[in-house]
């Protein structure tokens, strides 16, 4: 019983780990920019998908990561730059638009990679489990709660103690009084936008190996990573972390215990942190 | 001599539709004749996700749930415990009004793209109850094989164009509703809630109250529309009532002109109609949605109806100006 509950926990712990890599950018992008970007579960999917193609290439599990998350990360800088930035501060035009390529990714996407359900293949020096005290664990979920850990660190790091870090900050609580003392929050939002997408793609290719690619993932993923900003709180990159781990280990355990029932025990944490803190775990207002 | 071109115009638009919606479709191919029975059940979802959208100025990226449950309540009834029509049609309604009121807690509260949110994210927590659920929903595979209803006349709703009418008789009760709604003064202050919600709330107004009651209007007149497209379609699937649904029913409301009823009516035929006119060359269908989507918000941002008001006024504008000269 301990040991179900043991790796259970872990489960969900490394599918919050990815889920902190998709909602950490759309929380950011949603504070800095007040932009829904409906098209982020895109990201992660087409982030899988190229990062399939690149390692099935290549056979390197590092480089498919890095092409996955850099080709996205400036198809987000296009979208923000081209379309986006056409629209500042109208909050229902930029998410149309978004919601406009969402559409556009989801059908380019089984176009391109057709509708089959594909998984990456894990790095060979990540293969095989391991096991502490008397759980056998893999070690690529491991290793996934690892990367995630180091990004969120890096991200608080950057956010916290970095000069860019502090006009970030800016740019999420006032957005006019930054631009007004000399920041040029239009390149911070853009590059904010960029690096969300990228995280998201990263992500992709991180989460491949355990949950795979196809069709669908996308919007799949892009619910759960707005549940983790409701529960977390807007903006908000603690929020980020802790809904991020809250929902992985709600949704793992509903998996695990009632099945059929499994997307919808989302809707008990969304409604408990809704009635109690309308504003989410972390978030201001 | 103001409003004369309005009018004029107004009762020209009726005469046609008339024309089109109860003359002419006994001499329809039965194609068309399915055609636009989707098209009405459509509208009747267009307009009441309008009521949220166009006229309390929420946008809601859920309500498609609230169509399939409604659908899948006729579904599981009708085909599990074999009730009949009213039965159905009462329940799947009540089913979509229930969860649109517990919902309504969770959302009302909510201003702007947060709502936006919120409405997504519950929407597809039942979403992956239709899809997962399968021993009551019969999951990816959907329910098939609903009946169409027998209303105790002696009339087979077999015939498409007998169903067609029985629809377009639904079709009309709904319209009559939704324009007692909104042009009630719960629907002015509705739309008071929309121009400035803290001024509605300075004057006086419960202005939670009304956001949430209009939620309910909503989700329940949406309920309405799934009722039909259950009988309709004779078969639901979790593809009813996911996240691409959600964004169709609001590319609807948003093509056609929110804030006007008939905008999204006509939003929804013309979307119908590329749906199934396109699906019959290319398979490319979100494709092509997309695109519609971006080029409606960089082209066309208030919609088809409010371009055609505008031209309207300009119209009326130039009769006056030649008079006057």
């Amino acid at each position: 019983m301990i040991e179900f509950l043991l790796v259970q926990t872990l489960n969900g712990i490394s599918f919050g780990a990815l889920l902190f890599l998709l909602a950490s950018g759309l929380s950011l992008i949603y504070g800095v920019m007040k932009i829904v970007n409906i098209a982020h579960g895109s990201y992660f999917m087409l982030g899988a998908y190229v990062g399939l193609s690149v390692i099935l290439r290549t056979q390197s599990f590092i480089l498919g990561a890095l092409a996955g998350g850099l080709a996205v990360g400036l198809i987000g800088l296009v979208m923000e730059r081209g379309f986006l930035r056409k629209f500042p501060l109208q909050p229902l035009p930029q998410m149309m638009i978004t919601l406009g390529f969402a559409l556009l990714f989801r059908d380019l996407a089984l176009l391109i990679w057709g509708g089959d359900p594909y998984t990456l293949p894990c790095p060979d020096f990540l293969k095989g489990s391991t096991q502490i005290y008397r759980i056998v664990f893999p070690v690529y979920r491991l290793f996934v709660i690892g990367v995630a850990a180091a990004v969120a660190a890096a991200l608080w790091v950057f956010n916290d103690k970095t000069l860019v870090g502090a006009k970030l900050r800016a740019a999420v609580d006032d957005h006019e009084m930054a631009g007004g003392v000399g920041l040029n929050v239009p390149l911070i939002s853009g590059c904010m936008f960029g690096l969300g997408a990228f995280l998201a793609a990263f992500g992709g290719v991180m989460g491949g190996p355990i949950f795979g690619v196809y069709p669908g993932l996308d919007f799949e993923l892009l619910s759960l990573a707005f549940v983790v900003v409701i529960v977390g709180g807007r903006g908000s990159l603690k929020g980020s972390a802790v809904g991020s781990i809250l929902v992985g280990l709600v949704d793992n355990f509903g998996k695990a215990l009632v099945p059929e029932l499994s997307y919808f025990t989302l809707f008990a944490p969304m409604a408990i942190v809704v009635a109690i803190k309308p504003t989410g775990l972390f978030g201001r207002e | 001599m103001n409003g004369l071109w309005a009018s004029k115009s107004r009762i020209f638009g009726l005469i046609l539709a008339f024309l089109f919606l109860a003359v002419l479709p006994p001499f329809y191919s039965s194609y068309w004749v399915t055609l636009v029975t989707q098209m009405l059940i459509f509208a009747i979802l267009a307009m009441s996700l309008d009521i949220l959208l166009g006229y309390t100025g929420l946008s809601s990226f859920g309500h498609a749930a609230f169509f399939g449950a409604a659908a899948y309540a006729v579904a599981i009834l009708s085909t599990r415990y074999k009730m009949g029509f009213l039965v159905c049609f009462i329940s799947g309604i009540a089913l979509s009004a229930g969860i649109s009121t517990i919902f309504g807690f969770l959302v009302a509260h909510a201003t702007g793209v947060y709502f936006l949110i919120i409405t997504l994210a519950l929407g597809m927590t039942l979403w992956g109850l239709a899809f997962r659920w399968v021993s009551m929903t019969g999951g990816d595979n959907g329910i098939s094989g609903i009946a169409r209803p027998d209303i105790g006349l002696p009339l087979s709703l077999k015939d498409p164009l007998t169903f067609y009418y029985f629809i377009l008789v639904f079709f009309l009760v709904s319209l009559v509703l939704m324009v007692i709604l909104v042009r009630s003064p719960f629907g002015h202050s509705l739309k008071g809630v929309r121009e400035s919600e803290s001024r509605m709330r300075v004057l006086g107004y419960h202005t939670w109250l009304h956001k949430y009651l209009s939620y309910v209007c909503s989700a329940s007149f949406g309920g309405f529309a799934g009722v039909l497209w259950a009988y309709y379609n004779g078969f639901t699937s979790p593809y009813d009532m996911d996240l691409t649904a959600s964004i169709e029913i609001i590319l609807m409301v948003i093509l056609g002109g929110p804030g006007t009823l008939i905008g999204p009516a006509l939003g929804a035929c013309i979307i119908v109609f590329l749906k199934n006119f396109i699906s019959a060359y290319t398979q490319r269908w979100l494709l092509i949605v997309g695109t519609i989507y971006i080029l409606t918000i960089l082209y066309a941002p208030q919609g088809l109806m409010n371009l055609i008001k505008d031209f309207l006024k300009r119209g009326q504008k130039k009769a006056e100006a030649s008079e006057g000269s």
